[in-house]
């Protein structure tokens, strides 16, 4: 198995790069004009789980955050897309 | 490096793709019923389909040496009108006969409405009735999670059901554990954009039960790459992964599970 250095060597560059990108990404939504989106807030809350989660469990920690929070199937499928966060009811499709 | 790709949409690909899979060493490719793109207007639609998967593509495939094998079914995403999917399914009992048809595939939710579940259960209860494996589809971004534990609490109600003769595809750090833990086998779909990138994908086979998981690219007319099957085991070579252990992964597991179905021959 590869060493904490190994990962470090085959991945960092690729984290640093990804990281940065999203940094420049906030920053490129709130430069331009327009109405809050739940998309992106859902994001912001998001981002905190990267240091906060526990170890081990980020990505499931973040994946969990953008999900539907709810457990009954809906009554009709009105659309056939994902936006990548849950919508909330107050947002229409 | 010898490999099988166990889910693909080949119709939406072009002959380059087979090639280029060829040339990658890709051993047997299986393809499950999706959605186009767009709305089937009518059954016929999909009696075309159908045909496509069972007849032309099998001979497209083996211009290259590729053994093609398919499931059969009507997606989720045109579940919605259950009278209309029910005349789709309809049709399904015709092609079960086909020489490369392996089971049921890929059925499950989309949006998680009631209708997508009455005709997923409705799939189960094909699959049980002709003794078929089956491929299960889970919904997308923010529907996943949901759409999973529908599917795990729907399928712990039919108690015919061998759950090692059923894949819950496109799973993720958050659906992986739940779909092992059930008795299941898990699929991880590599996208360019969603779903799992590669080393993603190599980190959950450490975690969890590696003997039930596969890897499949899920190419089809969107973002989306034929190659990405191989180029994770490219990615798990850098990571110091022998040969042996690859090749289980990539050829060994899918071929376990796909077995099951006397026709995948290779």
């Amino acid at each position: 198995m590869p060493t904490k250095q190994d990962i470090l060597d085959l991945h960092f560059m690729d984290a640093r790069f990804k990281l940065i990108d999203l940094a420049a990404f906030l920053d490129r939504v709130e430069r331009h004009e327009g109405e809050a989106d739940f998309r992106f807030e859902a994001l912001k809350k998001a981002i905190p789980l990267l240091l906060s989660a526990q170890p081990g469990g980020r990505a499931k920690a973040i994946l969990d955050a953008l999900s539907d929070p709810s457990t009954e199937p809906i009554e009709k499928a009105t659309t056939q897309g994902a936006s990548g966060a849950p919508r909330p009811a107050s947002v229409p499709l | 490096m010898k490999y099988i790709e166990p889910h693909a949409h080949m119709v939406s690909r072009t002959t380059d793709d087979y090639e280029k899979l060829a040339l990658a060493g890709c051993a047997a490719l299986c393809e499950p019923a999706f959605w186009a793109g767009f709305d089937r207007s009518s059954p016929a639609g999909f009696y075309d389909y159908y045909r496509q998967l069972t007849e032309y593509e099998p001979k497209r495939a083996a211009r290259y040496g590729i053994p093609h094998f398919c499931w059969l079914c009507i997606n989720p995403k045109e579940a919605e009108d259950a009278g209309f999917a029910r005349e789709v399914m309809s049709l399904i009992p015709e092609f079960l006969e086909k020489p490369t048809v392996l089971g049921i595939g890929e059925i499950g939710l989309n949006k998680n409405s009631r209708s997508e579940l009455a005709i997923f259960e409705e799939h189960v209860q094909l699959a049980l009735d002709h003794n078929l494996p089956i491929l299960i589809h889970t919904p997308h971004l923010e529907d996943k999670r949901k759409g999973t534990k529908l599917i795990l609490d729907s399928l712990a109600s039919f108690s015919a059901l061998d759950r090692g003769k059923v894949i819950i595809d496109h799973v993720e750090e958050h659906t992986v554990a739940m779909v092992l833990d059930a008795g299941y086998w898990a699929g991880m779909t590599l996208y360019p954009e969603s779903k799992c990138s590669p080393n993603r994908a190599i980190d959950m086979l450490e975690l969890y039960q590696m003997e039930r998981l596969w890897l499949n690219s899920a190419c089809d007319w969107g973002v989306s790459d034929p190659l990405a099957v191989v180029k994770t085991g490219l990615e798990m070579k850098k990571r110091k992964y022998s040969d042996e252990a690859i090749e289980r992964v990539l050829y060994d597991n899918p071929k376990r599970f796909l077995s099951q179905s006397p026709r995948f021959i290779i």
